[in-house]
């Protein structure tokens, strides 16, 4: 017989599928864009949450990661001629024009393995380094990308980014790698590695005293959700179909910590949650950004121009985090909360 | 380069870097007490800019006027800002906190954008910031002198505060250890507010003479600036202030620096304070005046 847990994760895993083969059918394009852009934020945020969450390792570097993906899908998926078409002004390195795959699936493995390949590297920098040390570093290295990519033109096309990238992002793709991503996510935060990687995150002496080998877990960690983090990087830029080093600032980084942190640190749920709230929630307030005040400030002229939505953003964000300070789910996940609902219910039965 | 161009290059490294002191000074204060890397510190820089001018442009004050009331503005809002979005998760998890440093820099930034359009505004700094001055065969502008002058005079004021002053014996007890500060009948959160007017005041400083060497604000510039003093106030080991301006001033250095010598580096020159940093830490992980957070405290 089955025991209840798998059976709800097979009801969840039933509705994903269910959603994702109607919305289509339901949606408008632009809902069809935003639910997109949710599935590929939920990539993001579940992988972020395996380091910065599930190991505790304070990281603040995705931004790097996704935009090392993105480049590299965009320029395995652009044609040859493409390519010497965009990158006319400094010319082009030629192993990036010989670099063509038209298929998708080998442009995103390719992504995911260039981030993971470079989180390697990284690792043994960043981990020589804890806590908000750790912190620092790794928000230099996503600077020090996102400045590389505007420094080697040859390369990246520098600042006018890399535009026309085939849309093959659609439903399917974002929505089935972002369940896969979940799936692969839960197996290892259950697993041996998983128990190791929150044995660092509560107190890393003692879980190398135990004969954890804290570096290779905390590399492991960041591998796996820089792996992801490329594919949803490559995900997003044959979403938007066009990338520049504009969109990887370390803003995305915030949002990505500020899903997870809303959702709860820690928890998968809370990271696909908060990925729902958050843009989702940004998308829906919208409308505010119609808003357009003239006013007078002493004698000064003020006028509103975009922006409001940012603002009122910003603010329900600071209001959620003072209540909620642990998240919305805390270190829970969804069948931790079902279980607590059935304990409450026996408990006034009796 | 010949030595006259070098001369003149450091100059203008001193006047950069103690503007990245300034601010990161505010950043090692705050991090002392609160344990709290404050993301919205780079954006009061950015509001008590926008403050100096527009005391110039609309209320016509003089310069300094206008300084010391972007100066009382910036407190205020820093007082604020620890009031509403920081002081209620004293006790929550560290990490709550920072979200909601990042939201008031979100705040700050976007309300900046609303109301001043995201189009930069120049800035007119008295007509003596760009007197050429011949000190010995180089000529440097009067403000690239004054500012490093200036940023001297503030951080041998504040460590005199922070070292002979009863506050400052309370601010470096908060920073050794919060729960027997409370026990000594200190009101903790008092402390905790005069930390954060004192390090709003110092970034009002470095954002009024951010504007004034460059002639023009915009309500994102402080993110940039901020995040290098971060690096600068962790380079020089968090949580001191002689370690933030020592930070500051190898950061603006290296920066003005390798691109006189390196042209083509130019683009690159923001990641200079971060490469450093990385290195730094690799070989001194707690920074150079630094002390080690994670084993104890002070």
């Amino acid at each position: 017989m089955m025991s209840r847990a798998k059976i709800s994760h097979l009801t969840f895993l039933f509705l994903a599928l269910a959603f994702i083969f109607v919305s289509p059918r339901i949606f408008s394009d632009y809902g069809m864009s935003i639910v997109n852009q949710i599935a590929i934020f939920i990539i993001l945020a579940v992988s972020y949450n395996l380091i910065n969450g599930v190991t505790g390792q304070f990281s603040l570097e995705p931004n790097g990661f996704v935009a090392v993906g993105a480049y590299v899908a965009a320029l395995v998926l652009l044609s040859t001629e493409a390519k010497e078409e965009q990158f006319f002004y400094d010319g082009i390195n030629p192993f990036i024009l010989a670099l063509h795959s038209p298929s998708f699936i080998v442009a995103l493995l390719a992504a995911g393995l260039c981030a993971c390949l470079l989180s390697f590297i990284l690792s043994f920098a960043v981990f020589r380094v804890r806590g908000d040390y750790l912190a620092i570093v790794t928000l230099g290295f996503g600077i020090i990308i996102k400045l590389l990519a505007l420094s080697f033109p040859t390369f990246t096309n520098g600042s006018r980014g890399i535009n026309e990238i085939p849309a093959y992002s659609n439903i399917y793709w974002t929505g089935g790698i972002a369940i896969i991503a979940v799936i692969l996510i839960l197996n290892i935060v259950y697993s041996k590695y998983g128990r190791a990687m929150k044995a660092i995150r509560d107190d890393e002496d003692a879980a190398s005293a135990m004969g954890i080998n804290t570096f290779w877990i905390k590399t492991l960690a960041f591998g796996t959700s820089a792996f992801l983090e490329g594919v949803g990087g490559g995900l997003l830029a044959c979403l938007l179909t066009t990338v520049s080093p504009e969109q990887f600032d370390f803003l995305l980084t915030f949002q990505l910590l500020i899903i997870i942190v809303l959702g709860g640190l820690g928890s998968t749920t809370g990271a696909i949650l908060g990925s729902i709230l958050v843009i989702g929630g940004a998308e829906w307030l919208r409308f505010l950004d119609e808003f357009k005040i003239q006013m007078e400030f002493f004698g000064a002229e003020i006028q509103t121009g975009h922006g409001l939505r940012m603002v009122v953003f910003s603010l329900i964000l600071i209001f959620v985090m003072l209540f909620a300070r642990r998240g919305i789910m805390g270190d829970r996940e969804l069948l931790d909360i079902f279980k607590a609902f059935q304990k409450r219910f026996k408990g006034s039965e009796k | 380069m010949d030595s006259t161009l070098f001369l003149q290059q450091l100059v203008n490294g001193f006047s950069l870097g103690s503007m990245y002191a300034l601010i990161a000074v505010g950043y090692t204060m705050v991090y002392g007490v609160l344990r709290l890397i404050n993301f919205a510190h780079g954006d009061i820089m950015m509001v008590s800019a926008y403050a100096a001018l527009f005391c110039i442009t609309s209320l016509n004050v003089p310069f300094l006027g206008a300084l010391s009331l972007a100066m009382i503005f910036a407190m205020v809002v820093g007082i604020a800002t620890d009031k509403i979005a920081y002081k209620p998760l004293r006790k929550a998890p560290r990490i709550s906190l920072l979200i909601t440093a990042i939201g008031i820099s979100f705040f700050l930034q976007n309300l900046f954008n609303m109301l001043f359009t995201s189009t930069p505004k120049a800035f007119l700094p008295p007509a003596y910031f760009e007197e050429l001055i011949n000190v010995g065969g180089i000529s440097v502008t009067f403000g690239s002198l004054l500012v490093p002058l200036i940023t001297f005079i503030i951080v041998v004021i504040v460590l005199l505060i922070l070292y002979k002053s009863k506050y400052g014996i309370a601010i470096r007890a908060l920073a050794f250890d919060v729960q027997t500060v409370n026990l000594m009948g200190i009101d903790a959160n008092r402390i905790i507010a005069m930390v954060f007017a004192l390090g709003s005041a110092l970034a009002a400083v470095g954002g009024v003479f951010w504007a004034s060497m460059y002639y023009s604000i915009t309500p994102t510039m402080g993110t940039l600036i901020g995040l290098k003093a971060f690096a600068a106030a962790v380079l020089g080991g968090i949580g001191s202030v002689v370690g933030a301006v020592i930070g500051g001033l190898i950061i603006g250095l290296t920066e003005v620096i390798a691109v006189a010598f390196f042209p083509e580096l130019s683009g690159f020159k923001d990641a200079f304070a971060f490469i450093f940093l990385v290195f730094i830490l690799l070989f001194k992980p707690t920074g150079i005046l630094g002390i080690n957070f994670e084993k104890s405290r002070f």
